[in-house]
């Protein structure tokens, strides 16, 4: 198997980052380009169930939700995709037919990544044939960890192949990659083994994505774009919640990498209740008033 | 030796258990009656109020969830810690224009106030719940349940029992509220909340404020997840304001145009039930 030659680019400096992180989300923005951000960020959103008592049910009232945010606000956009678990996909991609809105699915053992490579392969390409237009995987933090890089890259390069089409999303886990300086490292590993997007975390380790470990990823994308021309994208996922969160990432995206990405193609949220907190920002907007989770569908 | 200068407090907002400044920033500057005493007063706004409302609501669930006779021992506590801070509610009242006997007859009676209604927060459920008779093979069931998150406008004649005559009721029905205190004399409503705070009283089940009726009413009334509002006053106004904004969503409206809150006739189980949700359960039975 061929090797990747990773150069660690540079050290991090996190009292430098997270400095910076607080002066991009100290940022105010109202009125008009509040809402256009509001919007935008709606139209990023991997609206996500990820439990192990997701149904049938629980998919087609998501996907219903996917594609009518809230009947008393014409002209909302949809958002971006579903995520589910593959089990679930067929249901998923039935539910969302012509409806513009991508299925993506988490595969290669998500959310630990511990199954054999054989097993991840298989699993990415039965998700594949089932028609999910995007995989969301997981790095095996393990090997990362105990400096066995080759193997996380060769088996990035692997799962890529064996999606074909579909766009592949790599999961960090950055919660167990300790260091901002390994987040990097990840960073570019998967980006130079081929992801299209580069995604912060599962949901189910604790932290999440945290400002500063998205700042890093951010400036990674950048500095490979700077290096070989390609546009990565990026999502964070996970303790995503809140509309003023949503926005507070906007801005770190324009600051950092410029308008080319703030649109869904190179930005997602992966998130389920961020979808109502936008919704409720929105209609306080137009109405003055604010809003209860009593007059929003169900997330 | 030089001169000791006194330590004087600040009077902040009273959210989710906490203390917070008002994020705005803004002060009204309080000054007794000689003019010898100033006291800086957050004016609340109307995003403090938002932010009230979400632990308001986030702590409601757990609240109402807990045994009735929980509630009515945490009611107890609320008695019990008020009682210990006599002296301090003793010199705020005093300081805002009351005689030492009126000021000790006020804490007398919101100390009994909230003994009185920690009484009955496990005896109204029963008491206000009935058997219904149906001619169909149902046992049919009616029983109070709280509403949800209430709004209050608190008296502004009183500085402390007014306060305490509003929150105990509505807590007792394991409702959360955020209240706005009395505006000209806001003082002991601080004070309250560190008694709430050395209570057991969860954080996010009381929210005090203070600032400016005519700023706040409006946001009081109209946010959509507020499911009640109590309006103490008597600016017709106002009260017509309320019940319009109210209708947005269906909010219960309660109105208490009293001045003299120290009437025994001012505490009552029909207070708890003001706040609360009617609920009939038909329950299949055999012939």
């Amino acid at each position: 198997m061929e090797t990747i030659n990773i150069q660690k680019t540079k050290a991090i400096d996190q009292v430098n980052t997270r400095e910076r992180v607080s002066r991009l989300f100290s940022r105010s923005i109202k009125n008009e380009s509040k809402m256009q951000a509001l919007y935008l960020a709606l139209s990023m959103i991997d609206l996500t169930t990820l439990e192990g008592k997701d149904s049938d049910g629980k998919v087609k009232q998501l996907c219903y939700k996917a594609s009518h945010l809230h009947y008393k606000h014409p002209g909302l956009p949809h958002v971006a995709a579903i995520c589910v678990y593959p089990t679930m996909v067929p249901i998923a991609k039935k539910e969302l037919e012509g409806t513009g809105i991508n299925v993506a699915s988490v595969a290669t053992a998500f959310p630990s990544g511990m199954a054999d490579i054989n097993a991840k392969l298989d699993e990415v390409k039965s998700v594949v044939d089932a028609g999910a237009d995007e995989v969301d995987m997981v790095i095996s933090r393990g090997r990362f960890l105990s400096g066995d890089y080759n193997y996380v890259s060769d088996e990035i390069s692997q799962v890529k192949d064996a999606c074909g089409k579909a766009h592949l999303k790599v999961i960090l886990e950055t919660g167990e990659l300790v260091t901002l300086d390994n987040v990097q490292l990840a960073s570019d590993i998967a980006m130079e083994a081929g992801a299209d997007f580069i995604k912060t975390s599962t949901g189910k380790v604790s932290p999440s994505a945290t400002p500063p470990v998205v700042l890093t990823m951010l400036e990674a994308i950048r500095d490979f774009q700077i290096k070989t021309g390609k546009k990565i994208g990026m999502k964070p996922a996970g303790g995503i919640g809140t509309a003023k969160q949503a926005i507070q990432y906007l801005v770190m995206i324009k600051e950092t990498l410029g308008d080319e990405w703030l649109s869904p193609n190179l930005f997602r949220f992966g998130a389920s209740s961020l979808a109502n907190d936008l919704l409720m920002q929105i209609m306080k907007q137009s109405t003055g008033q604010y809003q209860s989770k009593d007059y929003f569908s169900i997330d | 030796m030089s001169q000791r200068i006194d330590i004087q407090k600040t009077y902040k907002l009273f959210i989710g258990g906490k203390f917070p400044r008002t994020e705005s920033g803004r002060y009204i500057k309080w000054t007794d009656k000689n003019e010898t005493t100033v006291v800086n007063i957050c004016r609340g706004s109307r995003k403090d109020f938002r932010n009230a409302m979400v632990s308001a609501r986030s702590a409601s669930g757990g609240w109402s969830s807990r045994t009735a006779y929980n509630r009515a021992q945490i009611l107890y506590r609320v008695g019990e810690m008020l009682e210990g801070r006599r002296e301090q509610f003793m010199a705020e009242l005093t300081l805002q224009g009351l005689t030492n006997k009126q000021a000790k007859n006020e804490i007398n009676q919101s100390i009994d106030r909230f003994i009185y209604y920690a009484g009955w927060a496990d005896k109204f459920q029963q008491v206000f719940s009935r058997v219904n008779p149906v001619s169909l093979p149902y046992f049919n069931f009616t029983l109070p349940e709280a509403t949800g998150v209430v709004a209050a406008i608190a008296p502004d004649d009183t500085s402390l029992l007014g306060l305490v005559s509003i929150i105990a009721p509505v807590i007792a029905g394991g409702n959360s509220i955020v209240i706005l205190a009395s505006e000209s004399l806001p003082l002991s409503s601080i004070s309250f909340a560190e008694v709430l705070h050395t209570s057991d009283v969860p954080g996010g089940v009381i929210n005090i404020l203070t600032g400016y009726r005519s700023e706040l009413i409006e946001h009081f009334s109209s946010h959509m997840d507020v499911n009640a509002i109590i309006y103490c006053g008597h600016n017709t106004d106002d009260q017509k304001l309320v019940e319009i904004n109210a209708a947005l969503n269906v909010k219960h409206v309660i109105q208490f145009p009293i001045q003299d809150w120290s009437n025994d006739k001012h505490q009552s189980p029909y207070h708890i039930l003001k706040c609360q949700e009617t609920k009939t359960t038909w329950h299949p039975i055999g012939f």
